[in-house]
């Protein structure tokens, strides 16, 4: 079967046997890339979206002024002034962080994920402030400390009203990573970039890459579909 | 019938051979200014460079009168076919997409590939035992790049950049441990800065430059190859590339 496919691709003149790698190992990259920031950041935002809602300027402040820098300005002139900047430290190549931020993928998830912790934290906090009175006054009327209301009524409820806006945010990260090829990162990007400059074939090599993009996609929406079906089963109608 | 048509067709292109047969003695030949130091202009205004003493001196030989005309690179191959100029002497490398369009004459020069890295990097280049494991940066496209893929890829981890500022810099930052540009570009971008040196010999790449043509105009091609040739040969083309370069870039 595989010496099938093999023979079949390498009749073509682009998408021969070792493209195909190629293109595989960019969407390994890809995945791992935006899985893992998308986790650290899911991971960073939800104590941050709390202290956001807080009314103390000093919780309150920073983690405002953390969003503010991070929603206001490019992903792509963070990236840069992470993987370059870094790299500008006076002495860093001789401490232990350089074996860390040598690769090109460290800095760049570093930059993804403050940059998705920075619009979920706004998401989160969105669906926090709206949560109903009712339901807050309710938990205190049954005694709930601040904790337990948190973890049983403000998450929960948050959460159902966030999630079809993170479902954006995912896909927009998806393919914000594209960027990650300007830092020699062979992403999914980058694959399509090498095949295009080794084949001078642009429309072949980024019309597959975007294809690939878009299964990837169509794959989130469906994840989410279903998630959100399973969050937002109550709100069903009975006959449905 | 078939036959007879296959014998007219070779009468008549002989007959247009013979026709379009001429000795050419105007020549419209055009630049890409300003592109140091093949082509630029002084500073009272006259057009000067590698190529144009070339092109002064391949016309000398083939003792005819040259016009030199200026064209954006954009316009090159389409300007020659539109007629307003019956050569290209601006650099253009000879690569097979190029050629379907215009006619080549051979290759008069080739800048060579060049590695660079930082003061103390000291490695044989061309010893793929000394070479294993290192970080070589390349252009992404370039030859330097396919060169590198073709013959090193198991030994060293080839990083593409888009451009060669981004590759310095990370050249600069340690992320490279060597980088292998084009000749030129290394030698302004890499050396002029401290801490940095050519490391090994330069290495000739590619089909080089050739002078471009209309696809129909092969008794200019012969014309222009023959002095071209007679210019390798007596120590003409050895005095102008002297003058404009401290390497080797003759084809």
């Amino acid at each position: 079967m595989t010496e099938l496919i093999t023979q079949w691709l390498d009749q073509h003149d682009i998408f021969t046997t070792t493209t195909m790698l190629h293109y595989w190992g960019g969407l390994v990259t890809t995945v791992q890339l935006v899985f893992l920031s998308l986790v650290l950041g899911l991971v960073l935002a939800l104590p941050l979206a709390i202290m956001r809602t807080s009314r103390n300027p000093l919780i309150n402040g920073p983690v405002w002024l953390y969003t503010y820098l991070f929603r206001g300005t490019p992903l792509l002139i963070q990236l840069y002034v992470i993987y370059y900047g870094i790299a500008q430290v006076e002495g860093i190549q001789d401490t232990f962080w350089w074996d860390i931020f040598k690769a090109p993928f460290y800095p760049a998830l570093l930059a993804f994920t403050l940059n998705t912790a920075a619009y979920t934290t706004e998401i989160i906090r969105g669906a926090i402030i709206a949560t109903p009175q009712g339901e807050i006054e309710a938990a205190k009327a049954y005694g709930m400390s601040w904790a337990l209301r948190v973890r049983r009524i403000l998450l929960p409820s948050a959460a159902r009203r966030a999630v079809q806006a993170y479902s954006n945010e995912v896909i927009f990260m998806l393919h914000a990573s594209a960027i990650a090829s300007v830092v020699t990162i062979v992403d999914l990007t980058g694959a399509a970039r090498d095949i295009y400059s080794r084949f001078y074939a642009p429309f072949d090599a980024f019309i597959a890459v975007a294809l690939i993009y878009m299964a990837l996609t169509f794959s989130l929406v469906y994840g989410f579909k279903r998630l959100e079906k399973h969050l937002l089963k109550h709100l069903k109608p009975a006959n449905g | 019938m078939n036959k007879l048509i296959v014998a007219a067709s070779c009468a008549l292109a002989l007959a247009a051979g013979s026709v379009h047969a001429k000795e050419w003695k105007d020549i419209r030949i055009a630049f890409d200014v300003p592109y140091e130091p093949f082509e630029y202009r002084t500073p009272d205004g006259e057009l000067t460079g590698f190529e144009v003493e070339l092109a002064t001196a391949m016309c000398a030989e083939m003792e005819a009168n040259c016009e030199f005309v200026e064209q954006a690179w954009d316009g090159m191959i389409p300007g020659l076919l539109a007629r307003k100029f019956d050569a290209i002497m601006s650099s253009m490398s000879i690569t097979p997409e190029r050629a379907e369009r215009v006619l080549f004459s051979k290759a008069y020069y080739n800048t060579p590939g060049g590695w660079f890295g930082r003061e103390g990097m000291d490695v044989d280049v061309t010893d793929m035992a000394a070479m294993k494991g290192k970080i070589v940066g390349v252009q992404r496209g370039t030859t330097m790049d396919t060169y590198v893929t073709e013959n090193m890829s198991g030994t060293v981890t080839v990083k593409r950049y888009t451009t060669a500022d981004d590759m310095v810099l990370d050249l600069e930052g340690e992320r490279l441990d060597l980088v292998f540009v084009d000749y030129p570009v290394g030698e302004q971008t890499i050396l002029t800065r401290d801490g940095f040196k050519e490391v090994g010999d330069t290495v000739k790449l590619g089909e080089g430059v050739g002078v471009a043509m209309r696809k129909r105009d092969a008794d200019l091609a012969e014309q222009v190859n023959a002095a071209l040739e007679t210019l390798k040969n007596d120590g003409t083309y050895d005095t102008i590339m002297k003058k404009y370069f401290k390497y080797d870039i003759k084809m």
